[in-house]
């Protein structure tokens, strides 16, 4: 295929893109704009009763949320190996098909020590 | 053509100033926002170079999940941006060597594409190889095969990776009371129950 007759394909996502981001700044220039806005000191507040705010929102996460998203990732690295290799299938042969078999071998040891360390496990 | 450069400079410039705000930006947690802005606009570039796929593995992986991990250790960290400040500007000389060398690689990169006319032959597998087929397909039949050592190398990457990761952050909390559905299985009445013959009125 010629770049041109490739790009012509991704047309319809740019204008997608255009007219998204076209309404979305429209929104908000024009409450910008167009909204009545009278502040006071009462309305700028935290809350418009009750308190402060007694610390910030941001909260320090417990550790294992970082051991399932790390663990994601690596899986989410596998399936993008596995994309072009499930179409070239029939090209690249039994060569090709063992390479990714030992690819994925070499991971599933990686899944089974997950497993018995109780990496999977909440709680 | 015109629709393809002004596409380029959009995502370019868009590109160069999340980029900027990424490292300006006073709240970290928008760092990242920018960041992930950064990645989408770098995907188009990759579009607009005819490299489908990098594209959207690039949105996949980068955006969906390097940025979730990127925006968990942001709000992990547990200090004050005041603080954060503070130290910054003793990093201000390694940072421009840095950025000196890498501007000097692309440099000398440039340099040698325009001054050696023959430099092309160079590229490991030309696309025009290839003619007829989508990137993504062009791809599979060069990693598995031709690429083989590079691609077992990533698995056990990914492998070391999977593994530090458990190593590093796993731990057994002790006291945790957990369901043993064998254990469940196994108990039987004759074990924890013990029937008593009670006359009435004689107490235990």
């Amino acid at each position: 295929m010629a770049p041109q007759d490739f790009l012509i394909q991704y047309l319809p996502i740019l204008i997608f893109i255009a007219v998204a981001s076209a309404v979305s700044a429209g929104m908000i220039i024009m409450s910008l704009l167009a909204g009545p806005a009278k502040p006071d000191s009462e309305k700028l507040s935290a809350y418009e009763c009750g308190f402060d705010a007694f610390t910030d929102a941001r909260n320090k996460f417990d550790v294992r949320f970082y051991l399932v998203t790390l663990l994601f990732i690596i899986f989410d690295l596998e399936i993008a190996f596995l994309f072009p290799w499930a179409i070239s299938l029939k090209e690249i042969g039994l060569f090709g098909f063992w390479s990714m078999m030992a690819f994925l071998g070499v991971l599933t040891v990686g899944f089974v020590y997950e497993w018995k360390k109780g990496g999977l496990e909440w709680e | 053509m015109t629709v393809q450069a002004v596409a380029f400079f959009l995502f370019a410039g868009i590109l160069t100033l999340s980029a900027l705000m990424v490292i300006t930006a006073r709240n970290p947690v928008h760092s990242v926002l920018f960041l992930i802005l950064a990645f989408f606009n770098a995907a188009g570039l990759f579009v607009l170079l005819g490299a489908e796929f990098i594209a959207m593995i690039l949105v996949i992986v980068y955006v969906g999940a390097v940025a979730v991990l990127f925006l968990f250790v942001v709000m992990m960290l547990d200090i004050s941006f005041s603080d954060l400040r503070k130290g910054a500007m003793q990093y201000v000389p390694v940072g421009f060597l840095i950025g000196l060398v890498l501007l000097s690689e692309l440099a000398l990169l440039y340099g040698a594409w325009v001054s050696v006319p023959e430099i092309s032959n160079n590229l490991a597998a030309p696309v025009s190889a290839f003619a007829g087929k989508t990137n993504t397909e062009s791809l599979g039949l060069l990693i598995y095969t031709h690429y083989l050592l590079a691609f077992q190398c990533a698995g056990l990457i990914l492998f070391v990776a999977m593994v530090g990761a458990i190593v590093l952050t796993h731990r057994v909390r002790p006291g945790v009371r957990k369901q043993s559905v064998a254990e469940q299985q196994r108990r039987r009445p004759e074990d924890v129950l013990e029937i008593k013959k009670m006359t009435p009125g004689a107490g235990l």
